[in-house]
């Protein structure tokens, strides 16, 4: 495996290109010179909440994965976020127009990392977080990796593009809470099955901490590799608070606390000390 | 010219203390040579891993903070973060805080013997002392006394001590006084208010939130003491800067500000940059 250093971010004003309403989620498409540019599957960007031009009232930044990079309107890379209103923040982005300008920071953190041989693989995802993994597949097709992708949410209008995931990989499994749309259940139901009739090597997963977790266990059953890309509640997004604490274990055994956002958000699942991490149980 | 106790600055913009990261994440969005000067997060004499979560929280116009100050350790620093520092040519100021005198005192002889550390800030009263070992944290002014004669007794001359003290516009001015006449050779007024999460946990409350607050301490202390002062807190725009500095402070402490854009001091430093006259750079 490759192992993902850190990205060079760079902090611009960017302007909204685009919003639209799928299910549950806002895709936003930004104009963010530099940010589509540096991307790579796995990093994410930080936004402020309020206009630029508004001043300070809320100070924590809100990270997003970054979706997608692609031309679009005269850009030669914008960038796609997927949003679900959960809170003031969310839901400021969420009622943002074309036109309307907003500070990111991006891309942040260390990226997936890509294997070297073709090697069989697992993406799993579930609802606003299977958002990096569309282009992660198009990375490990383009060094010939088999993909097997797993998707799942709580319901389908928070289940991410199902459609587009059956041109990006071999074999789809989607999952809901509530049966609307493939297999009833939760995402670790269905991993073992998943896992041993895909053989895989290399799991890589982003979701809820506790999807995380069981995605480390079985591929700790299968002998395969994870790659968790984790959501931790963040702070300043850009490594210089500290705010957001993760109990990992080091290469040398011993036991160490990594930055969620700096140090991550993409971390082995082996070397996260899950028990240990706040919000691992459901 | 910024010269703040002997030390000629490169500007009148200073990253606070825990605000700036290692350097490293910082220096991705300016060099930090152009800054007055990077002041590290609190080094405690062992290393500390911090506090549980939450951490930080978002209030109205600020952040509640309760890290439990993590850090290496003085012999971590000295190992891992100031030589990196030091090859960016950063001015270093290293902020300090112990469980004892005893303790200050041999950080003081450890950091001040390290070629390349240019001043040190003594964290005299830490909002939150986290549930680690718990750090000192003056609340009297003898203590504040007592907290800066033990670091500057064991430092070598060319290196000051800095004290930054609680932002208590009430008795800010006694403790000042305790600072300068223990051999602080400048102030740092001030550090986050003291606070507390929702939980109970003490915690530091900083951010614009706070500024007028820290502002009526500056000018007591200004009024009161004859050393350079540094103004901290609340600062985020230019505005903030140049009220502060026209007050009589000779720099500026940045904090919170880089939570929220990790470049405010870097163009902090270019909006009040003689040398520019850039149209670019507005009051935010
Ligand atoms: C690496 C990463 C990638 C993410 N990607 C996406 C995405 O693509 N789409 C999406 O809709 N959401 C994403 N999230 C979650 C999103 O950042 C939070 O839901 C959002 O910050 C909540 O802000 P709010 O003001 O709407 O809600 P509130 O819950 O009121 O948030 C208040 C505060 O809590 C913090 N916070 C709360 N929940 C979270 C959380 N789960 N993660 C991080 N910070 C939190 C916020 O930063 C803020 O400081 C991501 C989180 C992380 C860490
Ligand atoms: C996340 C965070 C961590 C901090 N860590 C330290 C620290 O280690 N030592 C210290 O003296 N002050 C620390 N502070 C206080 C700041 O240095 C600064 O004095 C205070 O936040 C007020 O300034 P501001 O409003 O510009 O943030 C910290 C503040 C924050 C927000
Ligand atoms: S959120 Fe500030 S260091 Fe990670």
């Amino acid at each position: 495996m490759s192992a993902g250093g850190p990205v060079s971010p760079v902090h611009v004003t960017g302007e909204v290109l685009a919003s639209k309403r799928i299910g549950a989620f806002w895709h936003l498409t930004l104009v963010a010179p530099g940010v589509g540019e540096r991307f790579r599957p796995g990093t994410f960007l930080a936004v402020s909440v309020g206009s630029p031009d508004e001043g300070r009232t809320r100070l924590a930044r809100r990270a997003l994965w970054i979706h997608q990079v692609r031309p679009l309107g005269g850009y030669a890379a914008t960038v796609q976020v997927v949003v679900e209103p959960v809170g003031p923040g969310t839901r400021w982005l969420a009622g943002l127009e074309r036109g309307d300008r907003v500070e990111v920071t991006g891309p942040l953190g260390r990226p997936f990392a890509l294997p070297k041989e073709p090697v069989s693989t697992v993406l799993v995802g579930e609802g606003y977080a299977a958002a990096p993994l569309f282009s992660l597949a198009e990375r490990l097709r383009e060094r010939d990796c088999p993909v097997t992708l797993v998707l799942g949410a709580p319901d389908e209008a928070r289940l991410l593009n199902a459609l587009e995931a059956r041109r990006t990989a071999r074999a789809v499994t989607v999952v809901t809470r509530d049966g609307s749309v493939g297999a009833r259940g939760e995402i670790a139901d269905v991993l073992d099955e998943v896992l041993r009739r895909a053989g895989a090597d290399v799991v890589y997963a982003a979701g809820p901490t506790p999807v995380l977790h069981a995605v480390a266990l079985a591929a700790e059953a299968h002998g395969a590799w994870s790659q968790t890309a984790l959501e931790q509640p963040l702070t300043c997004a850009t490594g210089l608070c500290h705010g957001c604490p993760v109990p990992v274990v080091g290469e040398d055994g011993v036991a160490r606390t990594a930055r969620a956002c700096a140090d991550g958000p993409v971390l082995r699942g082996d070397r996260v000390r899950w028990d240990d991490l706040a919000g691992a149980r459901s | 010219m910024t010269v703040l106790a002997g030390l000629r600055l490169a500007s009148p913009v200073v990253v606070a203390a825990g605000c700036g990261g290692t350097g490293r994440e910082l220096a991705a969005y300016g060099s930090l040579d152009a800054l007055g000067a990077f002041t590290t997060r609190t080094i405690t004499l062992d290393a500390r891993r911090g506090g549980p979560v939450p951490r930080l929280l978002e209030t109205p116009s600020g952040l509640l903070h309760a890290t439990g100050l993590p850090n290496p350790g003085v012999d971590g620093f000295l190992a891992t973060e100031l030589p990196w520092l030091l090859q960016q040519r950063a001015r270093v100021v290293v902020s300090v805080a112990a469980r004892s005198l005893g303790e200050l005192a041999e950080l003081a002889r450890r950091l001040g013997t390290a070629p390349g550390v240019s001043a040190i800030e003594v964290n005299v009263s830490p909002p939150d002392t986290g549930p680690e070992p718990e750090l000192m944290s003056a609340r009297e002014p003898f203590q504040v006394g007592a907290a800066v004669a033990a670091v500057e007794r064991e430092l070598p001359r060319g290196v000051p001590v800095l004290a930054k003290l609680r932002p208590d516009a009430v008795r800010v001015v006694e403790a000042a006084r305790a600072a300068v006449e223990a051999g602080a050779q400048a102030l740092v007024v001030g550090q986050a208010l003291p606070a507390s999460m929702p939980d109970g946990r003490a915690a530091g409350l900083s951010g614009p939130a706070v500024g007028p607050l820290a502002l009526r301490c500056l000018v007591e202390v200004l009024e009161a003491v004859d050393v350079p002062v540094v103004a901290g807190g609340g600062v985020a725009t230019v505005a903030d800067v140049r009220a502060r500095l026209a007050l009589g402070a000779v720099a500026v402490q940045v904090g919170a500000a880089l939570l929220h854009d990790p470049t405010t001091a870097a163009r902090l430093v270019a909006a009040l940059d003689p040398d520019t006259t850039s149209e670019e750079t507005p009051d935010r």
